[in-house]
């Protein structure tokens, strides 16, 4: 097919692949991108919320051309239990600054304007090209791929595995392990249409404005998950995902879960009258520090969701992944610079320079709380949201009851649910993961 | 009861995704099994597109045709070569119109 040698090869038109094959292609390297899937992003799902700061560090003017949904102005947070929501809502002005801080986005429609660029910046960007193999030299070292078109290998000094949580290629390689059932979510979405006027009058938003909701509870049905709902310009994303080791004992059903979703009381007003015209699924990597494999190798590197690069705590994870897509690029630009050759030695520059930004840096401050949540999911997802919701309600119904004496009624009942102690031990441990 | 409703609703779900169905090649198959594992059987609950199901003699048979890529059933049974998981060939298979 092509007979040519690359600098670099990519690996998926995703986030991290797309900021890796721009980064290297716009300084003048010879770089060619393999994509599965029929046009970039016709694979991939996300939420969706995009950090601008992230991107502006790899295309500064992204805000002329890129597709743009809302800015965020309005977070909220909920805590359900089957009727109930208690939440905390921020929002502030400061939001409608000049350049905002988050958007929400549509995945395959952005995956097609990043790849647009990348293609500008001079790469080679091959859809419909399944990668099946990578090709490597009697030492080891990987020097190409094969892919499901006819030919051969295609060589190139560094391959760059931007594969996304569910890559094959790496594990197949031996490269790194396939991802344990408690280190990744199943999250499943539908996309719903609403004029723009509707949206904005249910969320209270004007113009371009946004607002998402994440919320956690009986929801999940004990499962460690998180539901979200945000908003588009026309449309409202919605979805809920859960530990696939925790959908495997429950045998819950993901789709049953997203409907019950759309159905609890705090979520119908927001989607009624709707037009559901998407529905998704895909993976989120949730183990955190302690799931990241070996970063590179003699001739590759591994960016993105393929590397566990996934703040599942803070619900980020393209910002990873186009970061260390940058930082991968930029690495493998100074060792090629250096005229060097692509060995494990020189290519750790990439780790280096990536354990020096917020990507690890972050993953690292949380790094006991996958495991805190997983082992502890029914009393975070289940026991507390209960307790918070029969709380509220103490507070607020007027019922000719003493205060003194509902007051007394919500406290023991957190008693009896978790006793003194689990109460104190679960507050320290989740202090401490998350500190 | 609720459960029951959202499961007879999953083809609508996937009616209104864009698929290119690789006929005559399915992507993931399920090796011949007597009696399947636990986590083999949970994937007739918690595959998203229920492409697992249970025939008459007590077996999982999957089709793959609405399947989403997700991989969750690669990651709950690959490794016990219990099904055999690949992409789809360039181009075929499920086409997210908004991801
Ligand atoms: C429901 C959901 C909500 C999310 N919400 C958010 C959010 O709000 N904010 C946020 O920051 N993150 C969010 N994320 C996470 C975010 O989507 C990922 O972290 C991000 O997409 C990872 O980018 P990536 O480039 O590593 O992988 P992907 O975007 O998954 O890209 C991988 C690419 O590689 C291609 N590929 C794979 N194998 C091959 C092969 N063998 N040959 C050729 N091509 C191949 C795939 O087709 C795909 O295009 C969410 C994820 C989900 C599922
Ligand atoms: S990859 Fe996901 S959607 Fe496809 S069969 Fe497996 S579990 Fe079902």
């Amino acid at each position: 097919m092509i007979e040519e040698k690359f600098d670099a090869i990519v690996i998926g038109a995703g986030m991290s692949g797309n900021a890796a094959a721009y980064t290297m292609a716009s300084r003048g390297m010879k770089v060619l991108q393999l994509e599965r899937g029929e046009y970039p992003g016709s694979k991939n799902v996300q939420g969706a919320i995009m950090y601008a700061d992230m991107l502006e560090k790899i295309i500064p003017d992204f805000r002329e051309d890129a597709p743009l949904e809302r800015h965020l102005v309005e977070q909220r947070f909920w805590m359900l239990d089957d009727t109930s929501h208690t939440g905390m809502h921020y929002r502030s002005d400061d939001f409608n600054e000049a350049k905002p801080n988050r958007y929400t986005i549509i995945r395959a429609q952005f995956d097609k304007w990043f790849s647009r660029k990348v293609r500008e910046a001079g790469a080679t960007v091959l859809c419909e090209t399944t990668v099946t193999e990578l090709a490597h030299d009697t030492r080891g070292q990987v020097i190409g791929v094969r892919t499901d078109r006819a030919g051969g290998v295609i060589f190139a000094d560094v391959v760059v595995l931007a594969e996304g949580v569910n890559g094959l290629l790496g594990t197949r390689a031996g490269l790194r392990e396939m991802p344990r059932p408690e280190a990744v979510a199943l999250a499943v979405k539908e996309m719903h249409f609403l004029p723009e006027e509707v949206i904005g009058e249910r969320f209270g938003l004007k113009g371009n404005e946004g607002c998402v909701i994440e919320a956690a509870g009986t929801i999940s049905r004990g499962m460690t998950g998180l539901a979200f709902l945000y908003t588009n310009k026309e449309s409202i994303s919605l979805g809920i995902g859960c530990l696939v080791s925790d959908f495997a004992s429950t045998m819950e059903s993901p789709y049953a879960l997203l409907d019950a979703f759309k159905n609890h009381p705090s979520v119908r007003p927001f989607i009624a009258g709707s037009e559901v015209k998407e529905y998704a699924a895909h993976l989120i990597p949730e183990g955190g520090y302690k799931a990241i494999p070996q970063l590179f190798g003699d001739g590759w590197v591994v960016v993105g969701d393929a590397a566990q690069l996934n703040n599942a705590v803070h619900r980020e994870g393209s910002n990873l992944a186009m970061t260390s897509g940058r930082i991968a690029g930029e690495a493998i630009f100074q060792v090629k610079s250096r005229r060097d050759p692509m060995t494990k030695n020189n290519l750790a520059l990439y780790k280096t320079m990536l354990d020096k930004s917020f990507v690890i840096k972050d993953l690292m401050k949380y790094k006991d709380m996958p495991a805190l949540l997983h082992t502890n999911s029914r009393n975070f997802f289940m026991t507390y949201p209960q307790l918070m919701s029969q709380a509220a309600q103490n507070f607020m119904r007027v019922d000719g009851r003493p205060k003194i004496e509902k007051e007394k009624a919500t406290t023991s009942a957190f008693i009896k649910a978790r006793s003194r102690w689990g109460l104190v031990s679960d507050a320290v441990r989740l202090a401490f993961a998350w500190r | 009861m609720t459960i029951a409703v959202a499961e007879l609703r999953v083809e609508d779900k996937l009616f209104q995704n864009r698929y290119l169905v690789d006929a005559g090649r399915p992507h993931i198959k399920v090796r011949p099994h007597e009696k399947p594992s636990p986590n083999l059987i949970a994937l007739t609950r918690v595959c998203p597109a229920k492409c697992y199901e249970l025939n008459d003699k007590g077996q999982v048979e999957i089709t793959a045709d609405g399947c989403m890529e997700c991989g969750t059933c690669r990651v709950l049974c690959e490794a016990s070569g219990e099904i055999e998981w690949n992409y789809p060939r360039g181009g075929f298979g499920v086409l997210f119109k908004f991801g």
